[in-house]
């Protein structure tokens, strides 16, 4: 790779209680799109606010553009562009004040703020108090002032939490618009896994301040044992699967909603020794689900949780 | 508009700020409605000559069979009328005596039992009870409470003399009439203080916490943008405010009350904006560091409750003990109600305030500087 926008070298950080990141490395190349996706309390907004320059590691070194923050915070505010998780801007000030504030401290013009306000689709509201915008709208004004500066690197933290399906897709086709057109690197946390298969080309799964797994979505998924994931429940379902050493050798059982889920390698081969599995231990079949893999399902196989929980 | 102006940092934050203040209506009602609303009331209820009422329970003696009237009797046959209204709490005997200069005092007295009028005077409807043992007259009154005191000294005139004249006629009260020594005259000022004062704590502390609360203060140090004019706009913003509704409450108790300013009126500007300097100060040092804004309150109400109390808003504080005198001369508020008050009613200059002047402008760089050391943007 040539050299990375952004790398971070082992990285720590602890807060009273909790160590939030326990040793992260990464590096961004130049123009990728990356997903950092995982749980809440992950310490995903840790890492993006370490890569911001607005917390500082305890251990560790971040590079942006090869520079520590450290003696060029001026130089590289001027290149990054961000959203920080639930921001609340000034309640009785306009769409249009609010980004010409904003665009003032890049000495950005009036220009930049009409461009920008197109961009992000809030024509109709630019002469509307932020007070009164709704979700999806306050996100959008969010995103477009962190597009004021054309910045090389966009750090967006969760930028879609908490909207609805259609406010959700809004920002996603401003951000992919954004990657057909310009050289812009982007970061984004979310817990959404279609956020990251949507809009990322590269994805860093991280739960409990670690990575647990990163590479190109393909990577990812057909790196597995497996292709596909089976969930099911039984008629009878006991409080624990009785083990085996042989296939399947990793159900993993969840108490709570009474469902069994596995990664299944060859279906044609392996299927039949699941069924012979529930045969030999007595177990009736309920229902049963078989299906592409996806993203949660790998986080779930690798932590037991889902990503959203 | 000046494109480079139009595009400055300062300028955007001044302005952003300034109609983020005005777009709030509450803003302007209790920045300049209310104080106006204040010292009109407050200043109609001290300059106005009052009747006063003072009400007063009598024990009823036990009839012993001895047909002697007490001297609480005489006094309520000869000289009062009689109320014909009778529910538990009303008065039965009322006594006015007019005065022309303070204004008349109207006795009202109830005749009761001593289980009720204890009854009465903890429920505040009686400051005195009247008892008559033995030909001998007692007045039973806490000694505190100076309003009382006054009943009892204007009551025992009247049972001593069986007589009591107007205030005139006994000697030679002359009002104090003249501007600068009114009441009136000593509560602008006050007014004025207290606004400053309370306009920077909430304003700019406030301010400054609630953003940080709301995570905007971590956004906005995220861009290019200068810290110093961030803070600075919000004090520029404070200070304009502070100035038309303080000079909106002078004109209005010129046309009212017809207070005028007596002394320096460069000096008077000097102190002005030296005692906002002082409390933006305050106001930054004590909001640098918690996003909380419970906490805040708390914060702002201790800096600001105890000089409310005692640098003599309202007013003065010669009453506190003597010991106490010379610590609250040296609390903020009261360096500034002290100078404004001699520019004011004691055609004071430069020459008496410069060390007030002096003092508010040190502490203010002080509190400015410590609190820019420990703020906290994130």
């Amino acid at each position: 790779m040539e050299q990375p926008v952004i790398e971070v070298r082992n990285v720590h950080k602890s807060f009273k209680l909790v160590q939030a990141v326990k040793g992260i490395s990464l590096k961004i190349a130049a123009g990728s799109f990356v997903a950092i996706l995982g749980p809440n309390g992950a310490g995903k907004t840790t890492l993006v606010e370490m890569i911001e320059g607005i917390q500082k590691p305890d251990q560790g070194e971040i590079l942006i553009l090869g520079k520590t923050w450290k003696n060029n915070e001026d130089e590289l505010r001027q290149v990054i562009g961000l959203s920080l998780q639930e921001t609340r801007f000034i309640d009785k000030l306009r769409v249009s004040e609010t980004m010409s504030l904003f665009a003032s401290f890049f000495k950005l013009g009036k220009d930049r703020v009409d461009e920008v306000i197109s961009l992000v689709g809030l024509e109709d509201k630019r002469k509307a108090f932020v007070v009164n915008l709704s979700g999806g709208q306050r996100q959008r004004l969010a995103l477009g002032i962190a597009l004021l500066n054309k910045p090389k690197i966009l750090l967006l933290d969760e930028p879609t939490t908490g909207l609805d399906p259609n406010a959700r897709r809004e920002i996603w086709d401003i951000l992919n618009k954004l990657k057909q057109q310009s050289g812009t690197s982007m970061i984004l946390t979310t817990h959404y896994m279609e956020e990251a298969e949507r809009l990322c080309d590269y994805i860093i799964i991280i739960d409990k301040g670690e990575i647990l797994k990163e590479g190109t979505l393909d990577q990812m998924l057909n790196d597995e044992q497996g292709e596909k994931f089976v969930e099911f429940s039984l008629k009878n379902p006991p409080g624990q699967l009785p083990t085996t050493h042989e296939f399947p050798s990793k159900i993993s059982w969840n108490v709570e909603d009474s469902k069994g889920r596995f990664i299944l390698g060859k279906v044609d081969s392996q299927l039949p020794l699941f069924f012979d599995y529930l045969k030999n231990n007595n177990l009736q079949l309920n229902d049963m689900e078989c299906r592409r893999l996806t993203l949660d399902d790998l986080f779930t196989s690798l932590t037991g949780r889902h990503l959203d929980e | 508009m000046n494109k480079y102006f139009a595009n400055s940092q300062l300028f955007q934050l001044i302005n952003a700020h300034f109609k983020e203040l005005i777009r709030e209506p509450g803003v302007l009602f209790w920045g300049i409605v209310f104080p106006i609303l204040m010292s009109l009331g407050l200043g109609v209820a001290f300059t106005q000559k009052t009747d006063v009422v003072r009400k007063v329970a009598i024990i009823e003696t036990n009839d012993d069979g001895s047909n002697s009237l007490t001297k609480s009797d005489s006094l309520l046959n000869f000289r009062a009328q009689e109320i014909s209204d009778l529910s538990t709490d009303s008065f039965n005997y009322s006594i006015t005596i007019p005065d022309e200069q303070l204004g008349n005092t109207t006795f009202l007295f109830r005749k009761t039992n001593w289980q009720h009028a204890m009854l009465m005077l903890k429920r505040g409807k009686i400051n005195l009870i009247l008892n008559e043992k033995d030909g001998k007259t007692e007045y039973h009154f806490d000694p505190l409470n100076p309003d009382a005191q006054l009943s009892y000294i204007k009551l025992s005139a009247l049972f001593g003399k069986n007589d009591i004249k107007p205030v005139t006629e006994v000697g030679s009260i002359k009002p104090l009439t003249l501007t600068g020594t009114r009441y009136i005259d000593f509560l602008i000022p006050g007014l004025i203080v207290m606004n400053v004062m309370m306009s920077c704590m909430w304003g700019i502390s406030y301010g400054i916490i609630d953003r940080r609360s709301k995570k905007l203060l971590r956004r906005m140090v995220a861009t290019p943008m200068k810290k110093s004019y961030f803070l600075l706009s919000l004090i520029t913003v404070r200070f304009a405010m502070n100035f038309v509704e303080s000079g909106l409450l002078v004109l209005f108790a010129w046309f009212a009350f017809n207070i005028s300013i007596q002394g320096n009126y460069a000096a008077l500007l000097a102190i002005f904006m030296a005692g906002n300097f002082a409390f933006a100060g305050i106001a930054i040092f004590i909001s640098s560091y918690t996003a909380n804004t419970e906490v805040g309150n708390g914060l702002i109400n201790a800096v600001v409750m105890p000089m409310m109390v005692l640098s003599g808003v309202f007013f003065s504080y010669h009453n506190f003990p003597d010991w106490s005198i010379p610590v609250i001369q040296k609390l903020p508020l009261t360096m500034l109600a002290d100078g404004i008050r001699s520019i004011f009613n004691e055609g004071a200059g430069f020459g008496e305030i410069y060390l007030p002047f002096g003092i508010l402008t040190l502490s203010g760089i002080v509190f400015f500087s410590l609190g820019l050391k420990i703020f906290r943007w994130h």
